[in-house]
């Protein structure tokens, strides 16, 4: 496995501070914003774009977090017991415009999940997705509004993020298998 | 996944597998708590509910389990079945499982039944509960309580009290917690407790006011009527005398006890309505724990592949 860091810990701070930036941008009332991170990256990340947030304009979004296990597609596919950090949305999603947030952005099939699952907690006026890294290869229709970075890559490669809250550093890079 | 691909009884069952069944039972509990409270994670699962006895509680927290994953069931009771024609136990769970279904909930007037079931249907398999043997889903959502109250099980001091020779929840009660490093003691009249029990490693009382000195938590069994009139008890009052837990009786010990009935429960008989309804009471955590924690069985037997068919 080769390994290639792509965006390091100052990278990933300017890209938090765009994200958040475009988020105010893109949405007029921003006190009828929520920020739902997925587990497990998404969620540190959604902490820092609401502070980051409340820094800009001083509104405090109200936060979530969304464990989509119990809704994924492949889990008669998979073998182990998965680890189930738990839904945590003590609000009424109803008439709110919700931000997902996630680390990166793939197939699309944890995002379809989570947009199911968001169903159970209200009807959202809008959802839209943000992601600090989009790689691409989509098996789904599904689009982010907000992306940190865009990075290409090939099959047999993977992009992991690794952040201070979950793995005590802030890294995003690629592994690469040496066959492929 | 599970070690075992069914769920027939709690004797020899994996410690941790016990854990992982309580820890995924409380994040289906977060569930339960959802303006819609559902998910999608047994779609297209068929599950059948085959009760050849009696019950109102178990079948119906079952079903909501089931409905709330979005699993497909169907419902058999013994007395509208083909039983009445004269149809074997084996042929009608074989015509039953011929209709393409993926796991049974069997609920059986004899020790063992499940078990027996497993030798000639390829389905998943759990146990509602077999005559007087075991009733493992009782245990585990009993177990996820005490979970919930206390942070653990390894030490706690749980009393049985009650019943214990015609009670599958006080056997099944006894195996899990045992294997979870708690220690169990059982309090009721000498002619109902059985001999071997004691073989299991248990302590036996038969001063129901020593178990509750000792005790961090009671489990009440319901002592039944219907067991009144064959000479085992020899009164109701004579009972709730000896071992009722009674409002005074936990009055005098002046101690934070948590009290447990796995119902249906005979107030005034082996438990006062007033320790029912007070606050050491966590009777009705245990009913909303029950659906979290079959939710959590049938998930994680249903949801998965067996270890079986990884190997193959």
């Amino acid at each position: 496995m080769s390994h290639k860091i792509l965006m390091d810990a100052n990278q990933i701070g300017r890209s938090i501070t765009r994200l958040s930036h475009e988020i105010l941008e893109r949405n007029e009332n921003p006190d009828q914003i929520v920020l739902i991170g997925i587990h497990n990256r998404g969620v540190p990340l959604a902490s820092r774009i609401q502070s980051k947030i409340q820094e800009i304009n001083g509104v405090e979004l109200s936060q979530g977090s969304l464990d989509i296990t119990f809704h994924r597609d492949d889990f008669r596919e998979r073998l182990v017991i998965p680890q189930i950090e738990g839904t945590d949305i003590p609000f009424s999603l109803d008439g709110k415009i919700v931000i997902l947030v996630d680390d990166v952005l793939y197939t699309g099939r944890t995002i379809r999940a989570a947009m199911d699952e968001l169903n159970s907690f209200g009807r959202a006026s809008k959802v839209q997705l943000a992601v600090l890294v989009d790689r691409g290869h989509r098996e789904l229709p599904i689009k982010a509004d907000f992306v940190g970075k865009n990075i290409p890559t090939h099959e047999g490669e993977h992009v992991n993020v690794t952040l201070i809250e979950t793995d005590d550093v802030d890294s995003v890079y690629l592994l690469r298998n040496q066959e492929s | 996944m599970l070690q075992q691909r069914h769920l027939l009884g709690l004797e020899g069952y994996p410690a941790e597998d016990i854990q992982t069944i309580i820890d995924t039972a409380f994040k289906f509990r977060e569930v339960l708590d959802r303006p819609i409270k559902k998910v999608p994670s047994l779609q297209g699962v068929t599950i059948v509910n085959l009760f050849f006895e009696n019950s109102t509680r178990t079948r119906i927290s079952f079903e909501l389990a089931q409905k709330r994953l979005s699993a497909d069931t169907v419902n058999f009771s013994a007395s509208s079945s083909s039983l009445n024609k004269g149809e074997s136990f084996k042929d009608t769970a074989q015509n039953i499982e011929a209709m393409k279904i993926d796991a049974v909930v069997m609920r059986h007037p004899t020790p063992g039944a499940p078990w027996h079931l497993t030798d000639f249907i390829d389905s998943v398999v759990i146990n509602a509960g077999d005559g007087t043997h075991e009733h493992p889903t009782q245990a585990i959502l009993d177990m996820m309580s005490l979970h919930e109250k206390f942070g653990r099980l390894k030490g706690l001091k749980v009393g049985i009290i009650g019943d214990i020779s015609h009670s599958r929840v006080a056997l099944s009660n006894i195996y899990g917690l045992q294997i979870m490093g708690a220690e169990v003691t059982l309090c009721g009249p000498p002619n109902l407790i059985p001999p071997f029990i004691r073989e299991l490693g248990v302590t036996v009382s038969t001063n129901v006011d020593d178990v509750i000195e000792w005790a961090d938590a009671l489990n009440i069994l319901r002592i039944q009527r219907e067991r009144m009139g064959l000479g085992l008890v020899p009164s109701i009052r004579e009972y709730r005398a000896m071992f009722g837990i009674t409002h005074e009786r936990l009055e005098n010990h002046q101690k934070e006890i948590v009290i447990m009935h796995p119902g249906p429960m005979n107030r005034g008989v082996e438990i006062d309505g007033t320790v029912a309804d007070s606050d050491q009471a966590i009777i009705l955590d245990q009913v909303l724990n029950g659906v979290a924690s079959r939710m959590a069985i049938l998930y994680l037997l249903c949801g998965g592949k067996s270890s079986e068919e990884d190997e193959s």
